[in-house]
């Protein structure tokens, strides 16, 4: 178990040391989460029912699109300098490796969350502060990242790997994405259990199946 | 019997169409420092990366002190060090803590003590806490032998180390390779004929895909093989 989650803690760590020295990611991602925010706010005539409407919508794409910022970084720091190579010749097996970036984005998600659920309370006027809530964005996130993870490390080798990102991602990810945003949705209506359990086991499900597939699969994209 | 340090059987390797290694035998003994020479293109770094674990072969198998490098691979990968082109360090770490990195994912015992030792061995002590991006080529690369080095591999992978090193930092790699004589089983590809003969104790020239010629070092009379290795410099890649 050490064998497996040591290096695993290791990769994660060097990840948010790396993120703390060049403040890269954070600075460019809380920014465009932010104006999307604000934006939207703006677009919008902000009575309660619109705002119970399209919120959940606006907190999902801006979670969503700024993931998309931080996982395309998260590998093209790898490829700098051929550091990448320099995980594969580590003594553990892909997974490992798969599940220390994974870690390393899901924190810097987490993270990034945080700072901007306060932000979208204030400008929306929604009590995010709820635990079904918080919770449902730890889930929503594991799955998004765990996709993420893996089609980053896919498009890392293409030439436009900015644009091949998203193209492969989405399509895979808008179970995760359009759950996020009903039970949410839900959550913020003080909707029964029942209506809010359905879109649970939806990402449950999806965070299990493609934790496993990913993982087995990460490593020969890796690989010349 | 000894099993062979490094053994290769039938290596077939192609990028897109174009067929880079094919059907390549290579066994080193262990404690050897095997030396191999090839023209550009001739697919030195392919065999390397191969061999590393860098790159997937489409036919064959390597094994690395008897460790299958597909079915054993972190076992095999333990058993190598490797030193490339690139020098795998992350630009806006410092340099100990990119050894602190790789020898955590090592599970190097007395790490902090394991990268004074391999600093000092080539003179990296005193550029460890820059940043690697701040430093120049030659220093990059000594780090990289570091990080090679750090948790005592019995293979070394070294891909035309000579490149981008000084005179000094050339007789320090020249020093780390003469004290493993007899025990570390050295891989070496390298352009340069002199260097690479002083360090060899087998010599192959890799042309055609294949380990075109190989012969022991000790006694091989310098000009007759630059002859060789030029004729094979003439041959189709």
């Amino acid at each position: 178990m050490r064998d497996f989650l040591l290096p695993i803690m290791t990769i994660a760590w060097k990840d948010v040391l790396l993120e703390l020295r060049t403040k890269d990611v954070v600075t460019s991602v809380l920014m465009f989460a932010l104006l999307a925010m604000v934006t939207f706010n703006f677009a919008f005539d902000p009575s309660p029912a619109v705002i119970a409407l399209v919120a959940p919508g606006i907190l999902w794409v801006a979670f969503t699109f700024a993931g998309i910022l931080g996982f395309n970084r998260s590998f093209t720091l790898e490829k700098e300098n051929g550091s990448l190579d320099g995980l594969l010749l580590c003594p553990v097996s892909r997974d490992v490796i798969y599940f220390g970036k994974l870690l390393g984005v899901f924190t810097f998600m987490l993270v990034m969350e945080a700072v901007l659920l306060p932000f979208f309370a204030v400008l929306y006027n929604l009590p995010v502060l709820d635990l079904k809530l918080l919770l449902l964005a730890a889930l929503a996130t594991l799955g998004f990242a765990g996709v993420g993870t893996l089609f980053s490390a896919m498009a890392v080798n293409t030439r436009s790997r900015e644009i091949m990102l998203p193209v492969l991602l989405l399509p895979v990810a808008s179970p995760v994405v359009i759950a996020a945003v009903e039970s949410t949705r839900a959550i913020l209506e003080g909707a029964p259990w029942g209506e809010i359990g359905r879109w649970w086991g939806l990402l449950i499900a999806f965070d299990m199946i493609f934790l496993i597939v990913s993982s087995f699969v990460f490593g020969s994209t890796l690989e010349e | 019997m000894t099993a062979p340090a490094i053994a290769v059987t039938a290596l077939t390797k192609t990028f897109s169409v174009r067929p880079v290694l094919r059907g390549l035998d290579l066994a080193v003994v262990p404690g050897q420092r095997y030396v191999l020479f090839g023209g550009n293109g001739s697919g030195k770094t392919t065999l390397l990366k191969c061999i590393a674990g860098l790159a997937r072969p489409d036919e064959g198998a390597i094994a690395i002190a008897g460790l299958d490098t597909r079915r054993q691979g972190p076992a095999a990968r333990r058993a190598i060090g490797f030193a490339g082109h690139d020098p795998l360090l992350y630009q806006d770490l410092t340099g100990l803590e990119n050894l602190r990195f790789y020898g955590r994912m090592f599970q190097v015992d007395g790490l902090e003590d394991r990268i004074g030792a391999v600093a000092d061995q080539l003179d990296a002590s005193r550029f460890l806490n820059a940043r690697v991006r701040t430093l120049s080529h030659g220093m990059r690369k000594r780090l990289s032998l570091c990080r090679a080095l750090l948790h005592d591999p019995p293979v070394l992978l070294l891909d035309e180390p000579e490149t981008g090193l000084d005179e000094e930092a050339l007789a320090l790699l020249d020093r780390v390779l003469a004290e493993g004589a007899g025990q570390r089983t050295v891989l070496m590809a390298t352009h340069g004929l002199e260097r690479g003969l002083a360090q060899a104790d087998a010599v192959g020239i890799l042309s055609g895909g294949r380990i075109a010629y190989q012969a022991q070092a000790k006694g091989l009379d310098a000009g007759a093989f630059r002859q060789t290795y030029h004729g094979y410099l003439g041959a189709a890649p």
